[in-house]
């Protein structure tokens, strides 16, 4: 009879002190809990929640939206600072994919693989993904980079420590270093214009309207339109970085 | 009261209360009032100089070129997609100019042939369609199909 007692109680312990130990470990756990606490699409159709469409089989290649993004913004000129850039993929007939990015496109582009060779062959417009579970912010240590309420990834320059965390984070290499501030850059969707109802300088530039900046919380705007219209993919999808820049037109070889 | 906590009680008050000062100290105004970042970085953000005025904007003065621009293939571009940002000028209009670029590698960035373009762009072979002009001396940038000469 004594040992039944004690197994029992020893059996009570147990079960409580895994309880609290379950309990302490979630209160403890939780802050770091990124995705708990990533920004959500707001309920309210009247706020904005901010995304950005590219048609792939529109973009002609100019590399205009990559030089008005460094006029825009100063960044540094440089052929290897961008916020946006733009990549020529050319699909061989032998299956190898070769990928360009001369100065980002601003200065044009040379198709130099013979026409012979070419299984198929388009632009692939890069830049920030604006990700709501955004693995650069989930990386910062301390609280520099950020989602605003309407989905917007910016950086707070004046508390970057620079210490390239996020950089590495970036599964779309979208960040880098200003050699000047040596605080980290990125696009910030031109926060400064779209605050002001203004459109981005890339969207502005684009003569094609490959790109389409707007309100994926507007049921009845441009950006859902284009949604709606087209077969939109976004890239790296099985990291689950909740991506909102949507491509039309995007090749499996992309990366 | 044990002895041990008289003299510890009074230690661990002064190591909190030198944290939470330290704490007010380092930590920025607005930090955390919305998440884990200091919330008038967005307002700071949100106040940086733009560089690019809109298509509108330069429709207000150049009425004339605007229509031109808009009655033939070029319709969809912007001006500063080839002029450049004009925020400047659009403020000091007889002051900051903005560049009219004539170079045939400028026209080539849309229009050289490439395989890579879609179909539907209209290309040349930069080196065989008239190498020894520039494009803006038979092409108006306005209305690129009628022709001067």
């Amino acid at each position: 009879m004594a040992t039944k007692g004690i197994e029992e109680s020893r059996r009570n312990f147990i079960r409580k002190a895994a309880a609290a130990g379950g309990l302490l470990a979630t209160g403890l756990l939780n802050p770091f809990n990124a995705i708990l606490y990533a920004v959500e699409k707001p309920t309210d159709p009247t706020k904005h929640w901010w995304g950005f469409g590219i048609d792939i089989e529109k973009c002609i290649g100019c590399g205009r939206c990559a030089n008005a993004c460094k006029e825009e913004n100063n960044v540094p000129r440089e052929p290897f600072y961008f916020r946006n850039w733009v990549e020529q993929y050319t699909i061989k007939n032998d299956g190898s994919v070769k990928v360009e990015s001369p100065n980002g496109g601003i200065d044009g582009f040379v198709q130099t693989v013979p026409k012979e060779d070419i299984f198929k062959a388009f632009f692939v417009p890069k830049m920030c993904n604006h990700c709501y579970k955004s693995p650069c912010v989930q990386a910062c240590p301390v609280g520099a980079t950020y989602e605003t309420p309407d989905g917007v990834v910016l950086v707070d320059e004046t508390y970057c420590i620079g210490c390239r965390y996020c950089v590495q984070a970036c599964p779309y290499g979208c960040r880098y270093i200003h050699p000047e501030k040596n605080t980290v850059d990125k696009c910030t969707l031109c926060y400064h214009r779209i605050s002001k109802g203004k459109t981005t300088a890339c969207v502005e530039v684009c003569p094609t309207q490959a790109r389409i900046f707007g309100d994926l919380n507007d049921k009845n705007g441009e950006l859902v339109k284009f949604l709606k219209e087209h077969t939109c993919l976004v890239l790296k999808p099985h990291l689950n970085t909740g991506s909102k820049l949507y491509y039309n037109g995007l090749n499996g070889e992309v990366r | 009261m044990p002895p041990q906590l008289k003299t510890l009680i009074p230690l661990f008050g002064a190591f909190i209360v030198l944290f939470l000062i330290a704490r007010h100290f380092l930590v920025p105004v607005s930090f955390g009032e919305l998440g884990h970042y200091r919330f008038n970085s967005i307002a700071e953000n949100k106040e940086k100089a733009m560089n690019y005025a809109g298509k509108d904007a330069c429709a207000d003065c150049h009425d004339d070129k605007a229509a031109q621009l808009k009655s033939d293939v070029h319709s969809g571009l912007s001006c500063e997609t080839c002029h450049g940002p004009g925020q400047a000028h659009t403020e000091n209009p007889e002051t900051v100019k903005l560049n009219k670029p004539d170079q045939r590698s400028f026209c080539g960035n849309c229009h050289s042939m490439n395989a890579s373009r879609p179909k539907f762009m209209v290309q040349i072979e930069l080196k065989e369609h008239n190498p020894d002009k520039k494009c803006i001396e038979c092409h108006n940038p306005h209305q690129p199909w009628q022709l001067k000469e």
